[in-house]
């Protein structure tokens, strides 16, 4: 009898739905799970200071330049674009207007959460797989040191707060990269580059973007801290943990751009 | 004579999925007695241990800690019971980012309200004590595997905790060092009537330190008793372990054998009484 008879086939098939989204169901349960914990544990006495500046530093300032760079290419990239799109239909007028709005909204929360997952999110993961594989976690525990207020609790303060900071760095210099191209490059007029920006950019704008960079800020460091925290299997182990921060990290990220666009756009 | 029972696990089972880690251990650890857990490699008795302070949850069975059962406590509960324990680590588990001085002095800084110069003063003896004072400046990276097993002792001493669990404090260790951290043990009990749990390969320490031997084979105690007991145990498993841990019985008779099981039961009252004396 052949094995890829219908009857032999169909538990398989069957199985091979239903693990993935078995398998998703309780990673969504895991992050509840250590989301909670978190939150309890951020009000929980003793509050440690040090560790959240600490981190804010690390999540922060260091990803400055970086995020700083990327958002001067994207601004200038995107200021190249709509200028050869729009003089299609002589409508180069638009261009300061359009990429303020496109950063403020998109580009810039989005890009910003990418990068900070791809450098800080893997550091994160890395240092806290290292810190469970070499039983550091489990010797926190043995000195009555919650390792969840320890470790996760400062992350995800930083990745909240400096997130945000980040994207606005992102979106005034990508706004300074565009005006570098459209105005001083392609010789749009200036004057007119700054009054669509102030005409066609809303509060309501900066306020969703910022509001993004808040979710993806507690979205990465949750993930990335996720991983790192229940990572085993040795060096390995870690490593893998670490690679599936950052891509889990990033995927969150568009998932979350999505329902959050969705909810707050009227289209 | 009875001791009283600090540590008591009953029934304890450990279950990985399909896999059964440990099959209903029984064990009571007296106070101010140190039980020497010996078994080969994948016996389960870092899984045992582990269980002591709650840091896995039992599958079936309790471990009850004076009395109280540490798999039901909430995270508070816990975290003030574990005032009370102490472990040192197979692979050190000191915290990479802090100076030897501060991985001794954290515990201190976390759990009590010390003033900085007192925190000093007992980590600076207490890192003086494992004569790794020198290297107080320096990090984890940047000292060798056996200053690192020394410092990892100093902090779980620091507290003076009324349980200490050692898993492999010895490995790695040159034969000095491994009778200093030996003597250490001694006199933790001595002097502070500490309960400890060691496991250990190093039959030397394990003959040396132990009150009490328990040997773990596939996750079950397969014999336990008192060293002069361990050693003519009828059991080709524990026999075996003896003979192959390449070390000839009879010197471990010739060490142990000069005093009787009742002798040894003696010997550790006595301990008891100057502990708490």
């Amino acid at each position: 009898m052949s094995d890829d008879s219908p009857d032999s086939a169909q538990p398989s098939l069957l199985a091979s739905v239903v693990a993935p989204v078995k398998t998703l169901l309780e990673e969504i349960g895991v992050l509840g799970d250590l989301a909670f914990r978190a939150v309890m544990w951020t009000v929980r006495p003793p509050y440690r200071f040090q560790l959240v500046i600490a981190q804010m530093e690390f999540v922060g300032v260091q990803s400055t330049f970086l995020v700083g760079l990327v958002g001067l290419f994207t601004g200038m990239v995107f200021a190249v674009q709509t200028v050869y799109g729009f003089r299609r239909f002589s409508a180069e007028n638009m261009v300061g207007g359009v990429v303020a709005l496109t950063l403020s909204r998109e580009m810039a929360p989005v890009l910003t959460a990418i990068m900070v997952a791809a450098r800080a999110g893997s550091g994160m993961a890395a240092e806290l797989g290292n810190m469970r594989s070499s039983e550091q976690i489990d010797a926190l525990e043995t000195m009555a040191v919650n390792p969840v207020q320890y470790l996760i609790v400062p992350r995800m303060i930083a990745g909240i707060v400096m997130i945000p900071v980040l994207t606005l760095v992102f979106f005034l210099v990508g706004l300074g990269g565009a005006w570098l191209v459209g105005v001083k490059w392609l010789s749009l007029d200036p004057g007119i580059f700054f009054d669509r920006i102030k005409t066609m950019l809303a509060e309501a704008d900066l306020r969703q973007g910022l509001l993004k960079s808040v979710v993806f800020g507690f979205a990465v460091t949750l993930i990335a801290c996720r991983h790192g925290f229940f990572a085993s299997g040795g060096a390995v182990g870690v490593g893998q943990a670490t690679t599936r921060a950052v891509v889990w990290s990033v995927v969150g990220v568009f998932v979350l751009d999505y329902i959050i666009t969705s909810m707050l756009t009227q289209v | 004579m009875t001791v009283e029972a600090h540590v008591v696990v009953e029934g304890l089972v450990k279950r990985y999925g399909d896999r059964t880690i440990l099959h209903g251990v029984d064990l009571t650890i007296g106070r101010a007695e140190t039980l020497v857990v010996i078994g080969g490699s994948g016996a389960g008795k870092s899984t045992l241990v582990r269980h002591l302070i709650a840091l896995e949850r039992p599958t079936a069975g309790r471990i009850l800690i004076d009395g109280l059962d540490v798999a039901a406590l909430s995270d508070v509960e816990l975290a003030k019971a574990r005032r009370r324990f102490g472990m040192v680590f197979q692979k050190y588990a000191l915290f990479d980012s802090m100076t030897v001085f501060d991985n001794v002095a954290f515990p201190l800084r976390e759990q009590t309200k010390l003033s900085e110069k007192e925190i000093r003063e007992r980590a600076m003896t207490k890192l003086k004590e494992l004569g790794v004072d020198h290297a107080a400046t320096l990090t984890p990276a940047q000292i060798s595997g056996g200053m690192a097993k020394r410092v990892g002792i100093a902090r779980a001493l620091v507290m003076e905790p009324e349980l200490l669990i050692y898993d492999e404090p010895t490995s790695g260790l040159d034969p000095v060092t491994s009778r200093t951290v030996d003597q250490l043990i001694e006199e933790m009990r001595a002097r502070f009537g500490v309960t400890s749990v060691v496991i250990t390969h190093d039959m030397v320490s394990a003959f040396d330190i132990a009150d009490r031997i328990a040997m773990l084979i596939k996750g079950r105690v397969v014999a336990q008793g008192t060293p002069a007991e361990i050693l003519v145990v009828d059991n080709p498993d524990v026999q075996n372990f003896i003979r192959s841990s390449g070390v000839d019985p009879a010197r471990f008779t010739q060490r142990v054998g000069r005093l009787s099981a009742e002798e040894l039961a003696a010997r550790v009252a006595e301990r008891k009484r100057d502990a708490a004396g």
